[in-house]
């Protein structure tokens, strides 16, 4: 979580479509096999539902659809990345979650500017390592709950 | 290595019942000055309150107490009338010692201020009878009590009737080896050899100094006994590392100051102390161990309490034990689940056995943590009083129900509200006393603070008979702040008018007072309600009053419901909420502009199709028949349309976490014995 720019980071490295994603793995309780969710109706159309993580009962985004990626079956290889933020734990759909790796703190830059558009504000830079290019999300704003509030709002004036 | 803590809490919760009596009786006292009766019982309780503080070095709490139990004794006596003015000061100080109370609850020390409310006190005392000046000098004295071998009254009672009673009272000094290691336990094992011959009636330091090894290498005790002082001498000498012992007789006691008014109340303390007395003395010998020190003083303690077959468990542990059981129900459910599926009988019966064995549990634990609402109605008198002094308004207060219980959790959350609520009709209920005699009522305003049982539910109604409310004045000031508008307000009913209050933004006070304005407070309440799974509402008749009742639930964390298939996803309706289930045809379906309904039992019922409602995928056909659930919100109705009944079940309510705070119609969820979730109906927010 140090924002020190020259501080390694190990980060958990999960796919989404073609592209590889990244979160800290300070902020990972644990990953999971997709398993029975329970949709919740009247909610954002992003959040799958709610399941039974051993007797808590926590939700799950659809992180593809939290995204705009165009949605996509669960396969075998789908898993669901238990992510805690602040007081919530919340559950995120990945297409895979491939591995663990040590990011140097300066091969981290800052998001690409983007005209206008909210995605940039959950992305908290781009880690450039050989030939791959791992986006860095800023869970915080991911999860931000105000964000269901403002996707409901703007779903009912629709 | 003594756990004081452990005396604290018995102290601050023992303390805290004794000032609630003293509060009650108190405001008895108020209505009916002259019985003394009660005044024998205040002064009861201000007396164990002082001997606790004292033990425990508290001393403000001990003058304050002490200076209020002399006053206590005027009354007691005639000296003293217990005028409005008096009583003010004496309340006064009980506030102050709740405050202290309070204080050493939270980790602090107790220290106040109390000088100023003393001086009163004492002005008090002399001011009405200069004969109070005679007892002056032994006040100061006994107060002291504690730097030196003084008695105080209660003291010289029980030296009084004990040598009455064939016993003899010695002065014990007792020195211990220079060279003593573990000089507590020494004193434990002394006092151990005093319980054996009789009673120890006063020690110097006192007891907990003693066990605090806050003295030098000697200290002094007051026994009663039937021994002679040569047998106490070699008992006490064979203790190891006692150095010396002196034993004297105290004759002096029977010439000492008698008190007649004393030996009245005294009296049931003393037949408390010596019915502990066997017990104390036939516990087997204990060995010198540190640990076995403390039994002492809380046999002391024990002697304070009336002898009642209750402890008192930490409410943290209680909550541990639920939180598990909360577990153990849900593995109940798949438990059941699963014999069900393998239909093996010697299975099957074990489960079940086993479900009924957990129903009693449940229950069991249930009620370990229902409390009686008092807990939080008795301090509601004393309020009531201050406000009605505050606003110059007479109100009497009724409280009915007190008994009834309701889970701990629940419990702790309702007193604001209710504060909320009682200061409201206080405030904008009652009227004036010279409205009310306008009127032609009784100067005097009623409120009527009333708990009931009724399902799975308690009902609380705070009421009141003053002038009710204004629906036009309600309704202008609703408009005025954009609550409703105009062609809206003018449709509405009566009720749905009263119901505005509960808006926020709305306060019909005229002038914004300090007690309940601002326009804060309603909103809070039904919010509060609301997040509890209960619900406010209000009625009022023109000139005769309002009421305000609120619904609760008896417990937060179990509840029963009908689990329900609606499509293939399964929900869960509260039991408290549906009235029946039934099955209809297709064509008792009726529409009324654009709403389904059906006529149910006489009324009309709007039908909520939950497929429709919660955007279930539909993936059965319609059929002949429709399975439904009837639920209600008060008055109201509604038919939920579901696919099929699965059946009812206790299950463990769970949030649905912070990320979903707030999902319409959906107020918790809850894992079933497959191990899948499901969501709990809200059926208060289908009914609009």
């Amino acid at each position: 979580m140090s924002e020190n720019p020259n501080e390694d980071k190990k980060v958990i490295v999960f796919q989404l479509k073609d592209e590889e994603y990244g979160v800290e793995v300070e902020q990972v309780r644990s990953i999971e096999r997709v398993q029975h969710i329970t949709r919740v109706p009247s909610t954002p159309v992003f959040v799958e539902g709610v399941i039974n993580l051993r007797g808590v009962v926590t939700p799950i985004i659809d992180l593809r659809q939290r995204f705009s990626i165009d949605k996509a079956d669960h396969t075998e290889t789908t898993r669901v990345i238990i992510v805690s933020v602040g007081h919530m734990d919340v559950g995120l759909i990945v297409d895979a979650a491939n591995d663990v790796i040590d990011i140097p703190g300066n091969s981290i830059e800052p998001p690409p500017e983007v005209v206008g558009g909210v995605e940039a504000d959950y992305i908290r830079g781009v880690a450039k390592l050989d030939k791959r290019l791992l986006i860095l999300l800023n869970l915080e704003k991911v999860l931000n709950p105000k964000e269901i509030e403002e996707v409901q709002h703007m779903e009912k004036q629709v | 290595m003594l756990e004081g803590n452990q005396y604290l809490e018995m102290f601050i919760d023992e303390s805290t019942e004794h000032l609630q009596a003293v509060n009650d009786n108190l405001l008895k006292l108020e209505n009916d000055p002259s019985d003394t009766i009660i005044v024998d019982e205040i002064f009861r309780s201000a007396h164990t309150l002082k001997g606790m503080a004292a033990t425990m070095g508290f001393d403000d709490l001990a003058s304050l107490t002490h200076q209020m139990e002399n006053v206590l004794d005027g009354i007691r006596n005639d000296r003293i009338t217990a005028g409005s003015d008096l009583m003010d000061v004496v309340f006064q100080s009980v506030d102050d010692l709740e405050a202290m109370v309070t204080d050493i609850a939270s980790g602090g020390e107790g220290k106040r201020d109390v000088q100023e409310i003393v001086a009163r006190l004492e002005a008090i005392e002399k001011g009405e009878q200069p004969a109070a000046q005679a007892e002056k000098p032994h006040e100061a004295r006994s107060s002291d009590a504690g730097s030196a071998m003084e008695l105080d009254d209660f003291e010289l009672t029980v030296l009084r009737q004990s040598s009455e009673q064939g016993f003899r009272a010695f002065a014990v000094r007792v020195e211990l080896s220079k060279d003593v290691i573990l000089k507590a336990a020494r004193v434990y094992m002394v006092f151990e050899v005093f319980e054996q011959l009789g009673e120890v009636i006063k020690a110097e330091p006192s007891v907990e100094e003693l066990e605090d090894e806050n003295f030098e290498l000697d200290f002094q005790v007051i026994l009663i006994t039937k021994e002679s002082a040569e047998d106490i001498e070699g008992k006490v000498n064979k203790v190891s590392e006692v150095h010396a012992v002196e034993v004297e007789a105290m004759e002096a006691v029977s010439s000492q100051r008698p008190e007649p008014a004393d030996s009245g109340t005294e009296i049931p303390e003393k037949e408390e102390r010596n019915s502990a007395m066997p017990e104390e003395t036939s516990a087997p010998p204990v060995p010198d161990s540190p640990a076995a020190a403390e039994k002492l003083p809380e046999q002391k303690e024990e002697k304070t309490a009336p002898a009642s077959k209750t402890i008192r468990v930490n409410i943290d542990r209680l909550d541990s034990l639920m939180n598990l059981f909360e577990e153990l129900v849900i593995d109940r459910g798949r438990l059941e689940q699963i014999s069900k599926e393998m239909e093996n009988s010697e299975l099957t019966e074990t489960v079940e056995h086993m479900s009924r064995i957990s129903g009693d549990l449940q229950s069991i634990i249930l009620n370990m943590r229902m409390v009686p609402v008092e807990q939080v109605f008795n301090r509601f008198p004393r309020m009531v009083r201050g406000l009605a002094k505050e606003l110059n308004k007479k109100v009497n207060l009724d409280i009915i129900g007190a008994e009834t219980e309701l889970d701990r959790t629940v419990i702790d959350e309702i007193g604001d509200p209710l504060v909320h609520l009682l200061r409201n009709s206080i405030d904008h209920g009652l009227e004036m006393p010279e409205e009310r005699r306008a009127a032609g009522k009784e100067e005097k305003g009623n409120i009527t603070l009333r708990a009931y049982h009724s399902g799975n539910h308690v009902f609380i109604e705070v009421s009141d008979d003053g002038a009710g409310i204004n629906r036009d004045k309600v309704l202008k000031k609703a408009i005025s702040s954009g609550v409703v508008t105009e062609e809206n307000g003018a449709s509405l009913t009566d009720k749905q008018v009263y119901e505005l209050l509960f808006s926020s933004g709305l306060s019909t006070a005229d002038e914004i007072s300090d007690i309940s304005g601002r326009g804060v407070g309603l909103d809070v309440v039904k919010n509060k309600i609301e997040s509890l799974g209960g619900n406010a509402a209000v009625d009022s008749t023109p000139g005769q009053g309002t009421r305000f009742s609120i619904q609760l639930p008896l417990t937060l964390s179990i509840i029963s419901v009908m689990l329900v298939e609606v499509q293939e996803e399964i929900y869960a309706v509260p039991l408290s909420s549906i009235i029946e289930t039934a099955i209809i045809k297709k064509e008792d379906i009726m529409a009324a502009h654009n709403q389904k309904v059906i006529d149910f039992r006489g009324s009309v019922v709007p039908l909520i199709d939950m497929t429709d409602f919660f955007d279930v995928p539909r993936v059965k056909e319609e059929d002949e028949y429709y399975s439904i659930v009837i639920v209600r919100k008060g008055e109201k109705m509604a038919a939920l349309v579901v696919n099929s009944f699965i059946g009812q079940q206790e299950i463990v309510l769970k949030s649905l976490g912070d990320y979903l705070q707030q999902v319409f119609a959906v107020s918790g969820a809850t894992i079933l014995g497959n191990g899948q979730v499901a969501l709990i109906i809200d059926c208060n927010a289908l009914i609009k």
